[in-house]
């Protein structure tokens, strides 16, 4: 129960609903928990409610942090 | 992950030769004349770190040790009964999480069991799912059993206020929400657990969907009381492997702060909406007990008086009454990470996924199940042929 992923939302729906797809799947939860959710917004999904969204630039900031081969200081030392 | 199609923000946290790149980073800065023991807090790290192998991929210093954040495991079976019980009154639909189930609870009962001699338990997949099924059903009385972290505690108290809008008057919660950052105080410095036995930590890789709704704030008191690294990492393998090395660096500069690697789901403030939501319905317990910990002073919430009507305890005369683990069942001693799965005698042979002794081989989440299903094969020495 406490895996949690994420997902696409796909349509907003009234009462603070949303449908969301995650690799073909779609499955309706509720948005009650947060704010500003907007259709192309990943959020983290965890049993049937949005957590949180997900914030594009800091996924790409943390991909670049794990593929930099030398740890930040190595340039300091020259 | 299998088929062909690429899943954003999944598939890119699971390459392989991304988590080579971390792993050679580990082992070239990880000293080889010290020790790093790591506890990490959520099920879903405890799942990800099996099922992915990362501790293949460590130096043989570097060790996780898995922590109390499974919730169905830290649940005493006293709870269980309790719910049992509450099933088997007539008129009561009892629903509850998946996990729960097959929890074994006093005289060989289980939620599964009970439900097989016709107690009405319903499994649903979201709290609003139990609110609906009060609605469609007016003459039952309709009792959702609501356990958990930060992160299920916010959609109880939505399902509770939903319930206040619909005006359901056969609408109840039994709550037994608890709180991450008890247990993590708890763990490093309750006498009473210290004489349980505790292990040495150099530092914490803190929980990532219950830290999106709690933010990293939280951890800050650990990180200066304790002089304690955290880092917050997300639940794929490649989060997981960058905050060991970040904790690698914390450690070797003698360093004691809240890192965040999950910073594309979590801030320091969290889901301040989410938090407003648990504040408004719920209140702390003065104590709770967790298995493997005991009771924990303010580590779990109860429904605030303001919604006294939807509290099934006080509606049903609930009594908590504590109940000793299996004999022979190693639980306790796994959740504070002093004991492995491979160090209970059960494991493995009368206790499996399918017929669990203790909490931990239950859900997928605990790390007897976690261990069971994805490494208990490297315990067997290679017999060369």
């Amino acid at each position: 129960m406490c895996l949690a992923i994420p997902a696409q939302v796909v349509t907003l729906l009234p009462d603070d609903m949303a449908t969301v797809e995650l690799s073909g799947v779609r499955k309706e939860i509720s948005l009650a928990l947060v704010d500003g959710i907007e259709v192309g917004d990943y959020v983290i999904v965890h049993v049937g409610y949005a957590l949180q969204k997900l914030d594009p630039s800091e996924a790409e900031r943390t991909l670049q942090l794990f593929a930099q081969l030398e740890p930040p200081w190595a340039g300091d030392a020259a | 992950m299998g088929g062909g199609c690429s899943v954003k923000y999944i598939d890119e946290f699971r390459d392989g030769n991304l988590a080579r790149i971390i792993a050679a980073k580990i082992a070239r800065e990880a000293h080889s004349d010290r020790s790093y023991r790591f506890m990490e807090f959520c099920g879903g790290h405890t799942h990800a770190i099996s099922r992915y192998g990362i501790p293949d991929l460590l130096p043989g210093n570097v060790r996780l040790i898995h922590g109390p954040g499974c919730p169905v495991c830290v649940l005493p079976i006293g709870r269980i009964d309790n719910a049992i019980e509450l099933a088997c009154r007539s008129g009561v639909v009892l629903c509850t999480y998946a996990d729960t189930l097959r929890v074994p609870a006093s005289n060989s009962m289980s939620l599964l069991r009970a439900k097989a001699s016709g107690a009405e338990i319903r499994m649903v997949y979201s709290s609003l799912d139990a609110v609906r099924i009060a609605t469609e059903n007016p003459g039952a009385q309709v009792v959702f059993f609501a356990i958990g972290f930060e992160t299920t505690t916010p959609p109880t108290a939505v399902a509770i206020q939903r319930a206040e809008a619909l005006g359901l008057r056969n609408f109840s919660v039994f709550c037994n929400h608890v709180l991450t950052p008890s247990a993590i105080a708890n763990i490093l410095e309750s006498p009473q657990v210290r004489s349980l036995g505790t292990v040495a930590l150099d530092g914490f890789i803190g929980p990532a969907h219950v830290s999106t709704v709690i933010g990293s704030r939280p951890y800050e008191y650990f990180a200066q009381e304790y002089a304690k690294p955290v880092v917050i990492a997300g639940f794929e393998p490649l989060d997981v492997m960058q905050a060991i090395l970040m904790l690698v660096r914390q450690v070797n500069e003698s360093r004691a702060e809240v890192e965040n690697e999950f910073s594309r789901a979590v801030t320091r403030e969290g889901n301040l909406k989410a938090q407003a939501l648990v504040a408004e319905v719920f209140a702390l317990r003065r104590s709770f007990e967790w298995r493997g910990l005991g009771e924990v002073p303010y580590s779990a919430l109860r429904i605030k008086s303001k919604y006294g009507r939807f509290d099934a305890e006080a509606r049903y005369g609930i009594e908590y009454r504590s109940v000793p683990d299996a004999k022979s069942c190693e639980c306790g001693a796994i959740l504070r990470g002093v004991k492995k799965p491979r160090d209970c005698k059960l494991f493995g042979t009368v206790c499996t996924p399918e017929t669990p002794i203790g909490s931990c081989m239950v859900s997928s989440e605990g790390a007897c199940a976690a261990h069971y299903t994805y490494g208990r094969f490297k315990d067997v020495e290679v017999v060369a042929g």
